[in-house]
């Protein structure tokens, strides 16, 4: 069982830095320990969402492909 | 005669000393990296469409990651601080630009024209049409306008910096810009800045 996401962020249709800038505005919303779902279409957002998890401290909890949409389960730290 | 100088008194172990020593200086060392927050410095001095991107993308986005972000715009790059944008391609001197129709079929669309940069740079008008292809093209492919990544730029806590000397130069009014500019300042303010970053961009 998959436990829902506290937020979800829609950044399909979306380009580079756009997922990425999007993500980090939705983060800020939540506390720390909640989970934001993000779905792109972007396929560079797949390494950027990667980088941005690792330099942020963020947890990349789950990354999915989709053939050509991209979903992304992030947790704050 | 003097007495050779006691390096280790009776009992000190140099070895151990030293193991502590690298353990405790490596420990140090990874402790300041984790809390180091890294910086960038951005130089902007174009004021064209094209070039007005790269110093907004990078800066938002290492804004986004944690960074100390400030840009420096000086130049034709003070334009991009403006509250009325109306920034343009410039096809002269940018043979490099494919210019592609965003309307049309598919294999239109995706077919680079063959136009000589010197008609596109020579023909009146070619330039405002130049860039409403290229408004078009970036709304259709979820590019942001400048407008708005510059304000997800201010969001974010990136500092915007104007150069001061191009206002002077230009005769430009303050009330012309944005009211989002961290300082208005010369060469000699931002520098110690830029000494300071660990990313110095000229763009």
């Amino acid at each position: 069982m998959t436990t829902a996401a506290t937020q979800t962020l829609d950044a399909r249709g979306l380009n580079c830095p756009l997922p990425i800038l999007r993500t980090k505005k939705a983060l800020n919303t939540l506390n720390p320990g909640d989970t934001l779902a993000v779905q792109a279409s972007d396929p560079g957002s797949v390494k950027d969402i990667q980088a941005f998890c690792q330099q942020t401290g963020n947890e990349l909890v789950s990354s999915n492909d989709a053939g050509g949409e991209y979903a992304f389960l992030i947790r704050k730290a | 005669m003097t007495a050779a100088v006691q390096t280790d008194p009776a009992g000190f172990d140099k070895a151990l000393f030293d193991q502590w020593f690298d353990e405790r200086f490596q420990h140090k060392m990874e402790e300041r990296e984790a809390n180091h927050i890294p910086s960038m410095t951005i130089i902007a001095t174009k004021g064209t469409l094209d070039m007005a991107y790269p110093p907004f993308i990078l800066a938002a986005t290492a804004a986004a990651l944690g960074w100390d972000v400030a840009v420096f715009f000086t130049f034709y790059g003070l334009n991009l601080l403006k509250k009325d944008l109306d920034l343009k391609i410039s096809p002269l001197g940018n043979p490099a630009m494919p210019f592609k129709l965003p309307t049309g079929p598919q294999w239109l669309r995706e077919t680079n024209l063959p136009i000589p940069n010197l008609l596109m740079a020579g023909l009146p008008g070619f330039e405002s049409i130049a860039t409403h292809f290229m408004k078009q093209t970036m709304q259709q492919k979820g590019v942001a306008s400048i407008e708005e990544l510059r304000e997800l730029a201010v969001e974010a806590g990136v500092k915007l910096v104007a150069c001061q000397m191009t206002v002077d130069l230009f005769t430009y009014e303050k009330s012309d810009f944005i009211p989002d500019i961290h300082d208005w300042v010369g060469a000699a303010s931002f520098l110690p800045l830029a000494q300071k970053a660990d990313v110095n961009l000229f763009v």
